[in-house]
């Protein structure tokens, strides 16, 4: 068995009794007691995930803005002190590298947060393409944990000093905040309210235990993955790769064209690109569960895969991301172990803030 | 720590079968099981009248997580089907070897004294 990296929570979760399975090459807890149960703690109330897998990057220095303005297919000079920027990293094909999250912290003081399996290779990427004036720190002195759900502003001040929680909790959605060595954004990757808490791996135990006293659900990657699929967002490597065009997989909207002078990597693949496929959001219409790689058929004759498909709980019924065919439209059907079955075709996300939008 | 009743046969496929006042088999699937597979969200039992043979794939577990076949402990032909699944799949978690039972089959009940006992299906899942 390859070694496989530890979170500093991770004997926490072996008291709890989690399931621990591989992801990116760390041993995360899959699920605690529930998988459903937990999914429907975050919709309903508030639920908290180790997330130390995901990589902290911090970029500093008078060349940062210029060098991340040439790195990512969005344009960070639209970030102000205090937001946050949704971006893809394209490879010079027009291809997804990852996908991530940048904070400006200050001026001249970025922060970004990168997929488990994928970061290394990334910092990899960035120091080659570096333009200078810049440091790329990967902060393996910090750890993150997620808090999500209606009830996560009420809980964060039990688990925070009072005036940061007074900050964050103050926070509209995708805006951070810090204080010393505690970074809290208003982001996640579940559809609901909630904070990205960035810090020092040695504070984090004291966090997860309080939140846990606080009622806090622990919640694992399978119900992080039910979750982030019922808010139509794509998983790296699942819903998207290298090979991928955002436009692709509904992400052309984090593409930045304009300015048209700003050059960045890929950005003369992904404008001259004309995608022949889309990524739909599927709902089935009968019993069953759609799973990954399952072939879907249209009435018009297009054709398409499924990427992602799961159970959902919120909605009772299973749902999937699919890449189809551009030309793809009318009745639509799935190949569920060898038999075609309905399926609706609908624009995700399938839920938001606890409730079905489709 | 998994339930493992006494009065039961078992699979290494991690079926059960219990053998009726009838004769008919009852068939479903362990604690064992249903704990590895978490959550169960769709079941698909056989139709009455089926006729089996031991090991053919004949049933259908879903999870949130992942889909699993089952398999037919022992030859015969399906006689009963338990329809509550199709609306209650969670009966499965809930009382793997009692509301949530999948089909009854009749047949040779000799050759379900053949497999498993307790203590061994207790060793195989360790």
């Amino acid at each position: 068995m390859p070694h496989l990296h530890k979170t500093v929570l991770h004997s926490l979760h072996a008291e709890s009794g989690a399931r621990l399975i591989d992801f990116g090459g760390w041993e995360m807890p899959v699920q605690y007691r529930s998988q459903v149960e937990e999914h429907h703690a975050v919709r309903r109330a508030v639920g908290m995930f180790d997330v130390g897998h995901m990589r902290a990057v911090d970029i500093s220095g008078d060349g940062a803005e210029a060098f991340l303005r040439y790195l990512l297919a969005n344009d960070v000079a639209k970030l102000e002190d205090g937001r946050a920027l949704y971006s893809c990293m394209l490879n010079a094909r027009g291809g997804i590298k990852d996908d991530l999250i940048v904070y400006r912290c200050a001026a001249g003081r970025y922060r970004m947060v990168l997929n488990a399996a994928t970061a290394m290779a990334d910092i990899d990427w960035m120091l080659e393409h570096s333009t200078g004036n810049c440091r790329i720190d990967l902060r393996n002195d910090r750890t993150i944990v997620a808090l999500q759900g209606p009830k996560a502003a009420e809980v964060l001040p039990q688990l925070v000093d009072k005036a940061v929680a007074a900050s964050a909790t103050a926070l509209k959605p995708f805006r951070c905040t810090e204080s010393g060595d505690l970074f809290i954004g208003r982001t996640g990757y579940t559809g609901e309210d909630g904070f990205e808490i960035v810090l020092p791996r040695d504070d984090a135990p004291a966090l997860w235990r309080a939140a846990l006293d606080a009622g806090v659900e622990p919640c694992g990657l399978g119900a992080r993955d039910t979750l982030r699929l019922e808010a139509g967002m794509n998983l790296y490597g699942q819903d998207m790769d290298e090979n991928t065009f955002p436009g692709e997989a509904n992400l052309s909207w984090t593409v930045a064209l304009e300015p048209a002078d700003r050059d960045f990597i890929g950005r003369e693949a992904v404008a001259k690109a004309q995608p022949q496929r889309r990524l739909v959001g599927l709902v089935l219409e009968g019993r069953g569960v759609m799973r990954s790689h399952m072939a879907i058929r249209f009435a018009n004759g297009a054709t398409g895969e499924t990427t992602s498909g799961s159970h959902s709980p919120t909605m009772g019924a299973s749902i999937a991301l699919a890449r189809v065919e551009s030309h793809a439209e009318g009745e639509a059907e799935v190949c569920i172990r060898n038999r075609w079955m309905p399926v609706r075709i609908v624009k995700p996300p399938f839920v938001r803030n606890g409730e079905p939008r489709v | 720590m998994s339930n493992v009743p006494a009065d039961l046969r078992y699979t290494k496929s991690h079926e059960w079968v219990r053998v009726e006042s009838d004769g008919t088999m009852t068939v479903g699937i362990t604690d064992h099981a249903q704990a590895e597979l978490g959550d169960l969200v769709f079941v698909e039992v056989p139709e009455v009248d089926r006729a089996l043979k031991a090991s053919e794939a004949c049933a259908v577990v879903e999870s949130v997580k992942a889909a699993s076949d089952v398999y037919a402990p022992v030859s015969g032909t399906v006689v009963a089907a338990n329809e509550k699944l199709a609306d209650a799949p969670e009966l499965l978690n809930d009382d793997p070897y009692g509301e949530g039972w999948l089909f009854r089959l009749s047949g040779d009940a000799a050759e379900a004294e053949a497999l498993l006992d307790a203590d061994a299906y207790s060793a195989e899942i360790g």
